[in-house]
């Protein structure tokens, strides 16, 4: 892999290329602490560019990933802080090292960039949840929509999207203690599969019954026609026939082709086997089908990251599945030219502890950390190859380019052509806008320029 | 799955004998029934026709209107119906195949009047009501409210005891104004902690929401600022008990500028001064349970009245504002002067409007004048609520749904066989409660329940594993069609069970038909049958 002299010197914050306004910022910054970051850059920006992302697969490390042993390694602050995983790899991209467990994500490292500079502060996941989701601090008596809603509102029916698959996908469960949609209400909820993509059949929760044969099927919708006495008594109903709307599509679902994009059967077993047979692996390959179908938002709420205790356990049982997985979709998505125009965001909702906890009753665990954690962003627009924000020694604080959550989302937004400043539609019709004015007081350090 | 049949086990012999006593019945019903119960080919079997004349003030006022405005009322709904209307709405719970038939056979002349009167009295009353006035009162563990596990339990306690006591109505809210004490022992007190903004401005707005029904964002901003006066001497302070909260009348504290207040202005504005040693809360109380005001008897009909026939007199019930009027102002004066006269007594009102001609009314409409819905000319189709809906989907099976709670504090442990319209918290995770339109319970809105039908729920209940095990593997289904040797026992079992009513000769011919054709052996057509009548409009509607 070759590597353009632009890639080599993003690698350390300190060789950034930078402009001069961003010049004068880091001057500042370093004079007078990260307090001052969202003095100097507003957090609403008018949309500039013509937008590049069409899509977004949101990875949602549920839990709380650790940074040490992901994307920011730091294997001289010793073991009470590397633990066992001593030994970062170097990636396609020089100088760029990640952990040892993810030797595939680190053949891909051209495709995304590394934000080791997320911090916020909070250390409840409810919380931090929310913050990292919908980029608002809570308490301000509303409850605002996640990323998945905003975007599949704006790019979803009400933009013209016409596909029969709802615009916005979870595999396969909802998050639960996350309200997705917030005051957008029950029509900007995700739709939840459900079922597992690694079973054949991916048992989707009401396109993809197990056992009704197709037959059966068109036979029990004449009969249920038949016997729906009530709406043939009542054809000029507007609520029946909205219902009935509904069940038509729902059964060009279960039954027109639309539905098949869930039929994993219909990939090649070697591709399913380089995305691995885990729930993961296969949900990454079903995310590629949804954009590829253009979907604009897909959900992959990977569980199990909320690793207190055996946490190097956990981290040697289900790294490599995160590695292969993701990396193969990365891959996969540049084959098919779909990187350009699909967002691949990895991250959850704070980090952890830096220092191992070794004592009882943890034995080996990682806390909750919010200070200081790392994201991965890639494709749609966003650079790949490129490290941005730093961490001091031992991973425990922002030592520059901190990225609060409104920044990256904001980012996001406006490679997809989403206006942080449109109004949202509010059921009391307050005058809410797609992210907070400076004004409203949420700290800010401005958007991932150096990567757009 | 092994869990939900264990529950099972402990509830079976109650269905089973049921079961029994009622199918014995069932084959008499459905092959001959008196006349009026056996629809005909040409008739649908929701309505009967007989003169509409009033049985009450209610109907005198309704009638009055319509004839006024030269729209004709629908015809007066079935017994069928009017057993199945009444339960999903007094109740909340879907009327037992038996209760049924029991209804239908039943010959004697005050029958509605008298299934009213048994319903007001039965447990589930209380439990769905005071789901209803959750959703009101914002009752929830998490996020964004953040009431907590045991603070919601307590809170629930107190509107549940209240309710199960019928507790007249302006005790009920002068409790909840000035509730102090800790959230764990007095549920009263969370009323103030279920809400996100806890400054006297954002108190303000949730009781002139709550119990005035009126957005005070709509107000000129010296009326909110005035009310809130009420509040400023209200504080909050942690204990050695983790997550306890004490919420008390403290006569020291400062607003923002360090100034104690010591007025406030009423709402319509009257200005008090208040001493140091008396709650203002108990001012504000006072005055607005009066049954001079003009505010509080008014809201709380009218939201009874929107409960029960899905529309507000004022539509919407919570947006009550000068210029958004009454459709039948002398209704609505009517209703207020009768909860007044019956000193609170909110069942009364119920009472009132469901042994009304009014509610009796088809849903099948005469008249297609755009005015005809607000002035209650039929009664008005509904989606059923997402709790409604799934228990009674676990009541034909015979199945039971796990709520867990993911919060560690505590865990809340849910047995089996809890009621969805019963649970406490509204925040108990649930993806059907979700899909279903659940609300989040943020802002005590009535908008926020959503019964609007989307194609996702659609295809959870035309396809999802989860109804489809209900139906193939649930124990009350299973025995109906083990313990039941013909055919038509079968289909007039399901109907009863899932329409609350014997199917017509129309529909017997279609199902016979069914299993002839389709080449399914007697169970799966039967499972298809339950399919059917689960997904059909009359299943998933108030009608």
């Amino acid at each position: 892999m070759s590597l353009n002299q632009d890639n080599r010197t993003m690698i350390g914050i300190n060789d950034l290329p930078v402009t001069r306004r961003e010049a004068i910022r880091r001057t500042l910054l370093g004079m007078t602490g990260l307090m001052l970051a969202d003095h100097l850059v507003p957090s609403v920006q008018a949309v500039t560019r013509p937008a590049t992302a069409k899509s977004v697969i949101q990875i949602w490390m549920w839990g709380g990933p650790p940074n040490l042993d992901t994307f920011d390694p730091k294997p001289e602050a010793g073991n009470d802080y590397c633990g066992p995983l001593t030994k970062p790899i170097e990636t396609n991209v020089s100088g760029i090292r990640i952990c040892e467990l993810l030797p595939e994500l680190a053949k891909q490292a051209d495709k995304y960039s590394i934000l080791r500079g997320m911090t916020h502060g909070i250390n409840g996941h409810e919380t931090a949840a929310y913050q990292v989701q919908t980029g608002r601090k809570p308490g301000d008596g509303q409850v605002y929509p996640g990323t998945g809603a905003v975007v599949s509102f704006f790019k979803g029916y009400e933009a013209g999207y016409k596909g029969l698959i709802p615009p916005y996908i979870v595999l396969t469960e909802l998050q639960g203690r996350f309200s997705e949609a917030g005051f957008l209400g029950s029509r900007a909820k995700p739709f939840a599969t459900g079922g597992d993509p690694s079973q054949n059949p991916f048992v989707v929760e009401g396109v993809v019954a197990k056992g009704i044969t197709e037959k059966r099927q068109r036979d029990r919708r004449e009969l249920l026609d038949n016997l729906n006495t009530l709406a043939q008594v009542q054809k000029e109903d507007p609520s029946l026939q909205a219902a009935e709307k509904c069940k038509q599509q729902a059964y060009d679902l279960i039954l027109g082709d639309a539905g098949k994009v869930f039929d994993l059967s219909q990939e090649k077993d070697a591709m399913r086997d380089q995305y691995g047979r885990t729930t993961f692996g296969q949900a990454c390959l079903m995310a590629r089908r949804l954009v590829e179908k253009g979907v604009p938002y897909v959900t992959i709420n990977y569980k199990g990251w909320d690793t207190h205790k055996q946490h190097f356990q956990a981290m040697r049982r289900n790294l490599p599945i995160l590695d292969k997985g993701m990396a193969m979709l990365l891959k996969d998505l540049s084959d098919r030219g779909l990187l350009g125009s699909t967002i691949v965001w990895w991250g959850g909702e704070f980090g952890r502890t830096p220092k191992v906890q070794w004592e009882p009753p943890w034995n080996g665990g990682r806390g909750h950390y919010g200070k200081a954690f790392c994201h991965v962003v890639a494709g749609g627009g966003f650079k790949g190859g490129r490290v941005v924000g730093a961490t001091n020694a031992t991973g425990e604080e922002v030592k520059e380019r901190p990225i609060y959550p409104p920044d990256l989302i904001s980012s996001m937004y406006e490679l997809l052509g989403i206006d942080t400043n449109a109004k949202l539609p509010h059921p009391q019709g307050l005058d809410v806008r797609v992210m907070a004015a400076k004004a409203e007081g949420m700290e800010t350090a401005g958007r991932l320029t150096e990567i757009m | 799955m092994i869990i939900m049949q264990i529950s099972s086990c402990n509830k079976k012999t109650s269905w089973i004998l049921e079961l029994i006593v009622w199918l014995v019945v069932v084959v008499s019903v459905v092959s001959s029934a008196a006349p009026e119960l056996r629809s005909d080919i040409n008739h649908n079997p929701y309505e009967i026709k007989i003169e509409l004349t009033p049985l009450n003030e209610i109907d005198r006022l309704v009638f009055a209107q319509l004839q006024k405005l030269g729209i004709e009322p629908a015809n007066i709904c079935s017994d069928a119906v009017f057993i199945r209307r009444a339960y999903l709405d007094v109740l909340g719970t879907l009327p037992t195949g038996k209760e049924a038939i029991a209804f239908l056979k039943d010959t004697s002349s005050g029958k509605r009047e008298a299934l009213i009167d048994q319903l007001l009295k039965r447990n589930e009353f209380t439990d769905y009501w005071t789901m209803k006035w959750c959703d009101v009162l914002r009752v929830k563990a998490e996020f964004p409210i953040n009431l907590w596990p045991n603070a919601t339990q307590a809170y629930h306690r107190w509107i549940h005891t209240a309710i199960g006591n019928n507790m007249p109505y302006d005790q009920f809210v002068r409790e909840l104004l000035t509730a102090n004490g800790s959230n764990f022992r007095v549920g009263s007190v969370n009323f103030y902690r279920a809400m996100q903004s806890k400054e006297p401005l954002g108190i303000a707005q949730i009781v002139a929401l709550t119990f005035m029904g009126e957005r005070a964002e709509k107000w000129p901003k010296e009326r909110l600022t005035g009310m809130a006066g009420f509040f400023s001497q209200l504080n909050y302070k942690a204990t050695q008990e983790w997550k306890e909260e004490i919420v008390y009348f403290d006569s020291s504290m400062t607003n923002k500028e360090g100034v104690v207040t010591r007025s406030a202005v009423f709402p319509d504005g009257t200005v008090v001064q208040f001493l140091p040693n008396k709650d203002p809360r108990e001012l504000f109380s006072d005055w607005l349970i009066s049954p001079k005001n003009p505010w509080f008897a008014r809201n709380v009909v009218n939201r009874v009245w929107a409960w029960l026939l899905g529309r507000g007199i004022i539509h919407e019930p919570d947006d009550i504002r000068t210029d958004n009027p009454p459709s039948n102002p002398a209704l609505l004066a009517y209703l207020e002067k009768e909860l007044i006269n019956a000193k609170w007594d909110l069942k009364h009102i119920y009472r009132l409007i469901l042994t009304s001609r009014t509610y009796q009314l088809s849903s099948v409409p005469k008249s297609n004048n755009p005015a005809a819905e607000a002035n209650f000319a039929r009664y008005p189709l509904r989606r059923v609520e997402a709790e409604v809906l799934i228990d009674a989907l676990n009541q034909i099976t015979g199945t039971t749904e796990k709520y867990t709670s993911a919060v560690p504090e505590p865990f809340t442990f849910i047995p089996d066989d809890q009621r969805s319209i019963a649970l406490p918290d509204g925040s108990i995770t649930s993806s059907f409660l979700e899909q279903f339109g659940r609300p989040s319970r943020d802002t005590g809105l009535e908008s926020e329940r959503n019964n609007r039908v989307t194609a996702d729920q659609r295809l959870h209940m035309l396809n999802s594993s989860h109804i489809q095990r209900k139906l193939e593997q649930g124990p009350k289904m299973q025995y109906l069609l083990k313990k039941t040797s013909s055919p038509r026992e079968v289909i007039g079992g399901l109907y009863l069970m899932i329409l609350s009513r014997p199917p017509t000769e129309k529909e017997l011919q279609a199902v016979q038909k069914y299993s002839q054709s389709s080449g399914l052996k007697g169970r799966e057509a039967a499972i298809d049958l339950a399919w059917a009548l689960i997904n059909s409009s009359e299943f998933l509607y108030r009608h």
